[in-house]
């Protein structure tokens, strides 16, 4: 269960964040392995559903990227039962590009969905936005990003250097993506943090109210740079 | 000196064998317990059978068993399984008769069915015991069952002349041969006799004192005798078939043919049992031929009703039928034998005054004159006419009184028109006037009537105007010649026209045949699918014959009504009726000998591979049911319907093998498409990583990256095209499900715009979005697909400087998505082709797509209920504009 990474050191080992790599596809386990093998991560690997479970328990991760498709064991379901104990980020890799797969990945309780293929590039990036949001203690208080700032002590929207003014549902929706930087918020997951609950008629709702913040703070509306629709899932907010 | 070639079995003989042998696989096997009289013991011979078959392990029930009470037979009965009798309702009395459902379904191995000859309840399913017989056997039970000799068919008159009581319960030869086994039970007579006192012998009341004249010493030897010979035939038979089967040499005579011709005269039935007799002496195979003339059409109309019903006993007993049409007997009778090969034509002793043979030659005379080498036979048949003639009851047509009384008033007032005149016109000149009567009587009022006229005229003439007047008394010996003259003269018009009238009516009815006939078979040619069919032979059959009609067609497996007249309605038990005649390839119903009870008859639409679907009929009128001319047109137009509707199936075969060519044409396009657009990005792929695998190259930094972007870039293509076959699949499978929500169109427009980042790099495109459109229901996953196809198709074949329009609107609920650039455009021939799947404008650059883009878009906006279209714009380039009505 336990990997070896070649070349790192036994020391310095323990406190390199672990990751915990859950695939059933020998290719796929090996790319990874080449991808992340930088010295940044000490490597682990499952081979299926119940393996990542035990694992997960006896390694501790920091992060697991998993894919879905496991033959034992339905990747959502490893999601939910390692949820009930633990909140390390989960990024999922997977073939399956269904909107539907995602919408449950995700409420289940995965930080991020990744479609096979992808590039080495992209998969880095997610993972070091899921792992600074873990590791940090608290969030925080000033979120900036080309040119947008919230100041969640102040409640003050700048976009740049000008204060925008948003109604309080605007900046509700605006302060969760802001706490949740960089990570996919689904429809029901941001209904039901607003509005309680997630009826069909609070869907159009939010999509108003996502297209009157664009209007606010975008520079182009049809070509939003800050709030992204990840189609039939949710939304984003980008960071760096 | 014969050879083994010699003795070989002919071709024929093994054939037949071969189909003999065909039909005993699967049918059930008959024994029949064959006796000459009740009490022989018939019943009781079976059921000892059936118990040492019992013991045998086989699986024998008790279909039908009538024990009459009799201790003996009640013994033999314990330990069988009975099978309750139906109970008949009929007229208030419960008949009990064999439920052969219920026997079906129980499905014995061997199944004891007594007394073969009886006739069933009515409402039973078949009129007859014997029919029920076949079909057990038909379902594969064998079944033992006993009957008497003299309810044989062939037989049926002979024993009628030996014993003088008719038997009406009659049972076709063709069941005795089909008999595998047949056993004589046999006492002799003084035995049965001594039984009969001793009153162990059971006899109907009713039958009681037909008995007493049956049950006589010299009658019960004859019909031992008879029986004890058909039996012995019947092992002769047997005997002679195995030889000719294994070719053995044998001294049968070369086969013989035999011919009979009816006419519907009250002897043909007796014609028809004498040549099947002669025919079984020699195992000949017979025909039997009806001839219809022109001049035979009083006949036809009079004796329509025997003449069917002689035709199917003829086929009964086992007769080829057939039914021509000439102007002459005679010759078309040796013109059928020469054709068919017949050595013996068999014909009735004529029974016609000897004077009429002055006038016209006899029917026998000309077919001797006319048969060549052919054999005719003439059989006796004067004696059997009186017999004959009162057990067939004829039908009684309405006595024409009214054309007599006409007849008269026609004379009366042609005596009265006569009477101002005769002072001033010669009396012969009067004659005249009485001859214009007779014609006027002859076209209006018939034949005899006519004749009557004549008669009348005659003695008017002589009572009013031959002097002396007022007495039948004549003076001048002259007027003799007169009456003579006008009663010859009258006999011959009456008889001249009638004859006339009577052919010029068969031809009109014949017309009347041809023209529906002519009509359905037009309509019919100008259909080409099962609605058409239908509605064609509704109104033709509705307009020729007055019939309702249904037609029944198989679907999976079932028989389902596919079309009725409108005030036909079929209940489950028709539809039942239908179902059997369905299965058994033949018709049923009313006016037939199977399930009688229902309404309507039942035709099968039979060609010469398969029973296609059943004809449900309704006729005005009982009598229709029988009469040999609308059983024919029935028949006619049951078979250009199977024919037309098995044309509809062939055609509808040649189609699906056209729709399978087309699709086996595409899915070779769609194996093209993919091996191509799956192997061209693989070569820089495999090229570009085997180039840096190998690590003794000496690569350039420069051209490593050249090589690494040209393998990315090729990656994502091939990513693209699994995904565009993987949507056109779902499209196509069905397993697309729309996701409906209320969707925000910049939202759309700014998600497909992000998913071509990479490829838009600089490029400009130009958006239009009308800030306040409201929410839009779609599914907006494949919404953006959709504009991201477009786009990309757009990007695929814009030069780099100009500028991609992309504009929404909203107006009269429609939302138009267009998207414009300014390439090449495309041919207008091939404005709708863009849209096929695998369709590609050939372009110099090989920048082509999948050919698969454009057909998804008109898939999902299809599935939206929206439509898209392609047109070249003014100054240059293609529009693309996708329009979705707002639910």
């Amino acid at each position: 269960m336990l990997d070896d990474p070649k070349g790192s050191q036994a020391k310095s080992k323990a406190n390199l964040p672990r990751v915990l790599m859950v695939d059933d596809e020998v290719t796929i386990l090996r790319f990874l392995r080449s991808v992340l093998d930088t010295g940044e991560f000490s490597l682990h690997h499952a081979e299926n559903g119940h393996a990542a479970l035990a694992a997960a328990a006896t390694v501790r991760p920091d992060i697991i990227l998993l894919d879905l498709g496991l033959p034992d064991l339905d990747g959502v379901e490893v999601i939910r039962r390692i949820r009930e104990w633990s909140q390390v980020p989960i990024i999922v890799l997977s073939v399956r590009d269904g909107e539907d797969n995602k919408v449950g990945a995700l409420d289940a309780g995965a930080d991020d969905y990744l479609i096979k293929p992808f590039g080495a590039a992209e998969l880095q990036a997610r993972m070091r936005v899921s792992l600074r949001r873990s590791l940090q203690e608290a969030p925080e208080p000033v979120y900036s990003y080309s040119g947008l700032e919230v100041d969640l002590a102040r409640r003050r929207v700048l976009v740049r250097g000008e204060e925008v003014q948003l109604t309080p549902t605007e900046y509700e929706l605006l302060r969760l993506l802001v706490s949740h930087a960089g990570k996919v918020m689904t429809h029901d997951q941001i209904l039901r943090r607003i509005w309680g609950s997630a009826h069909a008629e609070q869907q159009n709702v939010l999509r108003v109210n996502i297209r009157n913040l664009r209007q606010k703070i975008e520079e182009d509306p049809s070509r939003p740079r800050y709030i992204v629709t990840e189609l039939g899932v949710g939304y984003r907010l980008k960071c760096d | 000196m014969r050879t083994d070639e010699d003795n070989r079995p002919s071709p024929e003989t093994l054939l037949k064998v071969a189909q003999a042998e065909e039909a005993e696989i699967g049918r059930g096997k008959l024994k029949i317990f064959l006796g000459y009289a009740a009490g022989v013991g018939k019943t009781y011979a079976m059921l000892e059978a059936a118990r040492l078959r019992k013991q045998d392990g086989r699986d024998v029930v008790a279909a039908y068993v009538e024990s009459h009470g009799r201790a003996e037979t009640d013994l033999l009965m314990e330990g069988l399984e009975v099978i309750p009798k139906a109970q008949v309702d009929y007229l208030g009395v419960r008949l009990p008769e064999m439920d052969l459902d219920a026997v079906l379904s129980r499905r014995p191995q061997i199944a004891l069915v007594d007394e073969l000859a009886h006739s069933n309840a009515p409402g039973s399913r078949h009129e007859k015991r014997w029919q029920d017989v076949e079909e057990l056997l038909a379902a594969g039970i064998d079944v033992y069952t006993t009957v008497n000799i003299q309810h044989f068919e062939s037989l049926n008159d002979v024993v009628a002349q030996i014993t003088g009581v008719v038997v009406r319960e009659t049972v076709p030869d063709s069941l005795l041969d089909l008999a595998l086994e047949i056993r004589l039970v046999d006492i002799p007579p003084e035995d049965l006799l001594q039984r009969l006192r001793e009153g162990k012998v059971y006899i109907p009341e009713k039958a009681a004192r037909a008995a007493d004249k049956f049950f006589k010493p010299g009658n019960l030897m004859a019909l031992r005798e008879l029986s004890l010979r058909r039996a012995a035939s019947r092992v002769d038979e047997q005997m002679r078939s195995y030889m000719e089967s294994r070719s053995i040499a044998g001294p049968w005579p070369v086969s013989e043919r035999l011919l009979v011709c009816v006419s519907g005269s009250p002897y043909s039935e007796r014609l028809i049992r004498t040549t099947r007799r002669l025919a079984d002496e020699t195992r000949a195979p017979w025909h039997t031929v009806y001839i219809e003339t022109p001049g035979g059409s009083r006949h036809v109309r009079e004796n329509r009703e025997r003449v069917w019903r002689d035709m199917r006993l003829a086929e009964s007993l086992g007769a080829q039928v057939a039914s021509l049409s000439s102007t002459s007997v005679a010759e078309a009778l040796i013109d059928y034998a020469v054709r068919n090969n017949v050595t013996k034509i068999v014909v009735g002793k004529p029974t016609k005054p000897r004077w009429r043979e002055f006038l016209r030659q006899p029917l026998v005379d000309q077919i001797i004159r006319l048969s060549g080498t052919i054999d005719v036979h003439v059989v006796s048949i004067a004696e059997e006419q009186k017999q004959v003639a009162k057990n067939a009851p004829r039908q009684k047509r309405p006595v024409p009184w009214i054309g007599y009384f006409k007849a008269l008033m026609l004379v009366l007032a042609t005596s009265l028109i006569c009477e101002p005149v005769h002072g001033r016109l010669e009396p012969t000149n009067l004659v005249m006037l009485y001859l214009l009567a007779v014609v006027l009587a002859a076209t209006r009022l018939g034949r005899k009537p006519a004749m009557l006229t004549a008669f009348l005229s005659v003695l008017a003439f002589d009572f009013f105007f031959v002097p002396p007047r007022f007495t039948f008394a004549v003076h001048d010996a002259e007027y003799v010649i007169t009456f003579g003259a006008l009663f010859t003269v009258g006999i011959v018009i009456s008889t001249l026209v009638s004859r006339a009238r009577e052919r010029a009516e068969a031809i009109r009815d014949r017309e009347v045949q041809t023209a529906s006939l002519y009509y359905l078979s037009r309509d019919l040619a100008v259909t080409s699918d099962l609605d058409g069919i239908t509605t064609a032979l509704l109104r033709n059959m509705g307009e020729s014959l007055g019939a309702r009609i249904a037609v029944l067609l198989p679907e999976r497996e079932r028989l389902v009504v596919r079309r009725a007249s409108s005030e036909l309605e079929l209940d489950a038990k028709e539809l039942a009726v239908a179902d059997w005649a369905f299965r058994n390839r033949s018709a049923a119903g009313r006016g037939t000998e199977t399930l009688v009870s229902a309404a309507l008859l039942y035709l099968p639409l039979q060609t010469t591979g398969a029973v296609l679907g059943i004809l449900g009929v309704q006729l005005l009128d009982e009598a229709a049911y029988k009469s040999t001319l609308s059983r024919r047109m029935l028949e006619a137009f049951a078979t250009q319907a199977a024919l037309a509707i098995e044309r509809v199936h062939l055609a509808k075969q040649a189609e699906q093998a056209q729709i399978l060519q087309a699709r086996e044409s595409l899915e070779r396009a769609l194996l093209n498409s993919i091996s191509h657009d799956l192997r061209t990005p693989l070569v820089s792929i495999t090229g570009a990583l085997g180039a840096l695998r190998d690590q003794g190259s000496p690569l350039e930094l420069e051209s490593r990256k050249e090589l690494l972007d040209a393998a990315w870039e090729d990656a994502a293509r091939l990513n693209r095209f699994v995904g565009n076959l993987l949507d056109m699949t779902r499209l196509e499978s069905g397993a697309l499900k729309l996701k409906v929500v209320p969707s925000d169109v910049q939202d759309l427009v700014g998600c497909a715009l992000a998913a071509l980042e990479p490829q838009l790099g600089q490029r400009r495109v130009e958006v239009s979005v009308p800030a306040g459109l409201p929410l839009v229901r779609m599914d907006m996953v494949l919404m953006a697909q959709v504009l991201v196809n477009l786009l990309d198709n757009a990007l695929k074949y814009t030069p780099r400087q100009r500028v991609i329009e992309l504009a929404a609107a909203l107006a009269d609920g429609i939302l138009t998505l267009t998207v414009a650039d300014r390439g090449p455009g495309i041919p207008e021939s091939d404005l709708k082709r863009v849209f096929d799947k695998f369709y590609r404008v050939p372009v110099p650059e090989g920048a082509g797509g999948t050919g698969l883009g454009l057909s998804i878009c008109k898939g999902i906006v299809e599935a939206h209920g929206g439509s898209i279209r392609a047109e070249n714009r003014e100054g240059g380039g293609l529009r693309m504009t996708v329009s979705l009505p707002i639910t």
